[in-house]
C-alpha cells in the first residue's frame, strides 16, 4: 500500500484550516440572511398577510362602522406586533426543519460544517430570532398607516420593546424548532390548525390579558401560551396607558419559555441530526 | 500513516413500534427491513437491527478503498460512522487522525463527503452551494469564488454557474456534490454509491474525476453494488455483508480467490469431447466441460496451462480456431462468500 501512497504527486490540499466556531456560525447565519432575502416578498406574505388582514378588518373598517370603540386600535397594535413576531419566528425554523430533515435532505452540508451539532441548531434559533424582528418591523408602520393615529402609544421605552421583541423571537424561534424537528411533513398542516390557530386566538393578541377577568377560567389558562406574554410586554413598552401585566412578568415568563423551548429544541435537533 | 482505522465498531439500531415519525438522521437511519439484516432480541427484549458486527478497518493514506456489498450489507452505516453523522454502538473509529467519538469537528474538518442522492442547497444557485460550503469551512470569500469556479470549470459546468440547482441534470448535481465535497480541501473523501441512477456515459465521466482525485494523492473511500465499478477503481476492496466483513484485500488478490480460478474457452474445429478428456488429465486444470464445439477449462495458474491444452486438443485430433481468457471475478467470488447475488 505504501508504494501507492508514495506515487501520488505533489498534492494541493494543505492541512485543514483551523476554523472557530463564531467564523462557521456566522457563515449559517449569512447563508440563511441570503436566503431570507431571495424570499422577502414571500417570507412577508408568509408571516405578514395574516396579521396585516386582521389589521384592515378590525383596526380600520370595524372603528369606522363604529362596531368597536376607537381605543381598540391601541389594545390591537401590540398584539399584531406579538403575532406577526410569533409566526415569522416559528416559521422561519420549523418550515425548512420539516422540509431538510424530512424530504430533501439538504441540510447535510451543514451537518458536516466542522463545529459541534447544537450550534447549527443555535444559528438556525438565531436566524429566525432576526427574521422575527424583521417582520415586527415591517408591520408596525404598516399597522400605523391602516389604523391612523394611535392613542397613547409612545417609544419612550424602546429598550423594553427591544428586549421584549428579542425573548419573544427566541422563545418563538426555539419551539419553531422543536416542532420542526419533531412534526413529521405530512403533519404540517396539522402544527397549523391545532397549535398556531389557537395560540393566536388565545395569546391575548386581539384582546388585554385583563381583559379576560371576565372569564377567570380563561384568564389563567392562557398563562401556557407564550404569545400571552409577548403580546402583553409589548403593550407594556409600547402602550403602557393600556391595563396589563407587569413588564417584569411578561419578561420573566419569557426567559423561562425561551430556555425551556432552547434546550426541547436543541436537544431535538441533535436527535434528528445524528443516527 | 492510516487515513482510517477502525475497531470493532458496532451499530445496533433498536426497532421502535412504527410510529408516524420521519427516521432519524438525515438519511442515516436504519436500513430499510428487506429480511437481509439480522433482527434480534436485546437485553431488555425489545427487538434491535444489528448493522454493524465488529467492523476492524484500515485505509492507509492516499488509498482508494471500496466498500462493496448489497443493499442492507452496512455500507451507509459506515460511512455514517466515520463521517460523524451516525454513533457507533460500540467500537472506535479514527479518520484523518481525529477520534469519530471524541474529536467529531476535527473529523468533519478533513473530509468530503458524497452523499447517495445529491442533496444540494436547493435555496442556493450552483456556485453558491460552493461558495457557502466553503464559508462554512473557513475559506474566505474571494478564495472560495475562485476555486468553485475552478471545479465548475473542471467539470465542464462553469455556464451554469449561476443557475439554480434545479436546472442540473442528474449528472451534474452529481457532479456538484463532488465539487462541494471537494472545495474545502479534505484529505479523506467519502463517496456513498455515487453512481446509481446515472446513466452509463456520464458514470463513465465521473469514474475519470475519481481517478483523477486518486492521482492526486487523496484518500477515497467509496461504497458501492456494482462489482464493475469496484474493480474498475479501488485499489483494495472490503466485502461486507449483514454487517460483518467477509473478505479484505486487493482487487487483483480477491479475484484470484475466486472460485475456479481463470476462465479459459477455446473455440474448436468440431465436438470437444475427447479434447476434455485429455485435458481433464493435465495439471492445474480444475475442471474442463463440453458446450459443443467450445471447452471450457477452469485453470488454478491462470493463462499458463494455455500452451498445454492446445497441445492436448491437438493430440486429440482438433484444431484450436478461437481462445478467450476470462479472469475469476468478484462476481464469483462474492456469491462464493454470501450465496447470493448482489442485488
Amino acid at each position: 500500500m505504501t508504494a501507492i501512497a508514495a506515487a501520488a504527486p505533489a498534492t494541493s490540499f494543505g492541512p485543514p484550516h483551523d476554523v472557530r466556531t463564531p467564523t462557521v456560525f456566522i457563515a449559517l447565519l449569512r447563508r440563511d440572511v441570503r436566503v431570507a432575502i431571495k424570499e422577502l416578498p414571500y417570507f412577508l406574505l408568509r408571516t405578514v398577510m395574516q396579521p396585516v388582514l386582521f389589521l384592515i378588518v378590525f383596526g380600520f373598517l370595524l372603528p369606522k362602522m363604529g362596531m368597536v370603540r376607537g381605543g381598540y386600535t391601541t389594545t390591537l397594535l401590540p398584539g399584531i406586533l406579538a403575532i406577526s413576531l410569533a409566526l415569522s419566528a416559528i416559521q422561519s425554523v420549523a418550515l425548512p426543519m420539516v422540509q431538510d430533515f424530512g424530504w430533501t435532505k439538504e441540510i447535510e452540508d451543514r451537518l458536516l460544517a466542522p463545529v459541534p451539532t447544537w450550534v447549527i441548531a443555535a444559528e438556525k434559533i438565531a436566524s429566525g430570532v432576526i427574521q422575527g424582528f424583521v417582520s415586527a418591523l415591517f408591520v408596525l408602520p404598516v399597522a400605523r398607516l391602516i389604523m391612523g393615529p394611535i392613542a397613547n402609544l409612545t417609544f419612550g421605552n424602546f429598550g423594553d420593546v427591544l428586549v421584549i421583541t428579542l425573548l419573544g423571537a427566541t422563545a418563538f424561534s426555539s419551539l419553531g424548532m422543536w416542532l420542526g424537528t419533531g412534526i413529521a411533513p405530512q403533519q404540517i398542516g396539522l402544527m397549523f390548525s391545532a397549535i398556531i390557530a389557537p395560540m393566536m386566538f388565545f395569546g391575548c393578541a386581539y384582546y388585554p390579558w385583563r381583559g379576560l377577568d371576565v372569564v377567570p377560567a380563561l384568564k389563567y389558562a392562557v398563562l401556557i401560551n407564550p404569545l400571552v406574554y409577548v403580546a402583553e410586554g409589548m403593550r407594556g413598552a409600547l402602550t403602557p396607558e393600556v391595563p396589563h401585566m407587569p413588564l417584569a412578568a411578561s419578561m420573566g415568563a419569557l426567559l423561562l419559555i425561551s430556555a425551556l423551548f432552547w434546550t426541547m429544541g436543541l436537544r431535538s435537533f441533535r436527535k434528528r441530526a445524528i443516527g | 500513516m492510516n487515513a482510517i482505522r477502525t475497531e470493532g465498531l458496532r451499530k445496533v439500531y433498536p426497532i421502535v413500534a412504527q410510529k408516524r415519525r420521519s427516521p432519524p438522521a438525515a438519511g442515516y437511519g436504519p436500513p430499510a427491513a428487506g429480511g437481509q439484516q439480522d433482527l434480534r432480541l436485546g437485553a431488555n427484549g425489545a427487538k434491535e437491527l444489528v448493522a454493524l458486527h465488529g467492523l476492524d478497518l484500515e485505509v492507509p493514506e492516499g488509498e482508494f478503498f471500496g466498500l462493496l456489498g448489497p443493499n442492507g450489507a452496512g455500507k451507509t452505516t459506515t460511512i455514517g460512522i466515520l463521517t460523524t453523522r451516525v454513533l457507533a454502538s460500540a467500537g472506535q473509529a479514527s479518520v484523518a487522525g481525529a477520534d469519530v467519538i471524541n474529536d467529531p469537528v476535527g473529523v468533519r474538518r478533513r473530509i468530503g463527503v458524497v452523499p447517495q442522492r445529491a442533496n444540494p442547497d436547493r435555496s442556493l444557485n450552483v456556485l453558491e452551494n460552493l461558495v457557502f460550503h466553503a464559508a462554512y469551512f473557513g475559506i474566505p470569500r474571494g478564495e472560495a469564488v475562485r476555486r468553485g469556479m475552478q471545479y465548475l470549470e473542471q467539470f465542464g459546468m462553469q455556464a451554469k454557474a449561476e443557475e439554480k440547482v434545479d436546472a442540473l441534470s442528474g449528472g451534474q448535481q452529481q457532479r456538484l456534490m463532488i465539487a462541494r465535497a471537494l472545495v474545502h480541501e479534505p484529505t479523506v473523501i467519502f463517496l456513498d454509491e455515487p453512481t446509481v441512477g446515472l446513466d452509463p456515459q456520464t458514470r463513465l465521466a465521473l469514474w475519470d474525476v475519481l481517478r483523477d482525485l486518486h492521482r492526486q494523492g487523496r484518500t477515497i473511500v467509496l461504497t458501492t453494488h456494482y462489482m464493475e465499478e469496484a474493480d474498475q477503481l479501488c485499489d483494495r476492496l472490503a466485502i461486507v455483508d449483514r454487517g460483518r466483513l467477509l473478505a479484505l484485500d486487493t482487487t487483483a488478490s480477491l479475484k484470484a480467490k475466486a472460485p475456479g480460478g481463470t476462465l479459459i474457452e477455446l473455440s474448436l474445429d468440431g465436438p470437444a469431447d475427447e479434447a476434455a478428456t485429455r485435458v481433464r488429465a493435465l495439471e492445474h486444470v480444475t475442471k474442463a466441460d463440453v458446450v459443443g464445439d467450445v471447452l471450457r477449462i477452469h485453470s488454478s495458474v491462470g493463462g499458463r496451462i494455455i500452451s498445454a491444452a492446445i497441445e492436448a486438443t491437438e493430440a486429440a485430433g482438433r484444431t484450436v480456431r478461437n481462445i478467450t481468457l476470462k479472469e475469476p471475478s468478484l462476481e464469483t467470488l462474492f456469491i462464493e462468500l454470501t450465496g447470493r447475488k448482489l442485488d
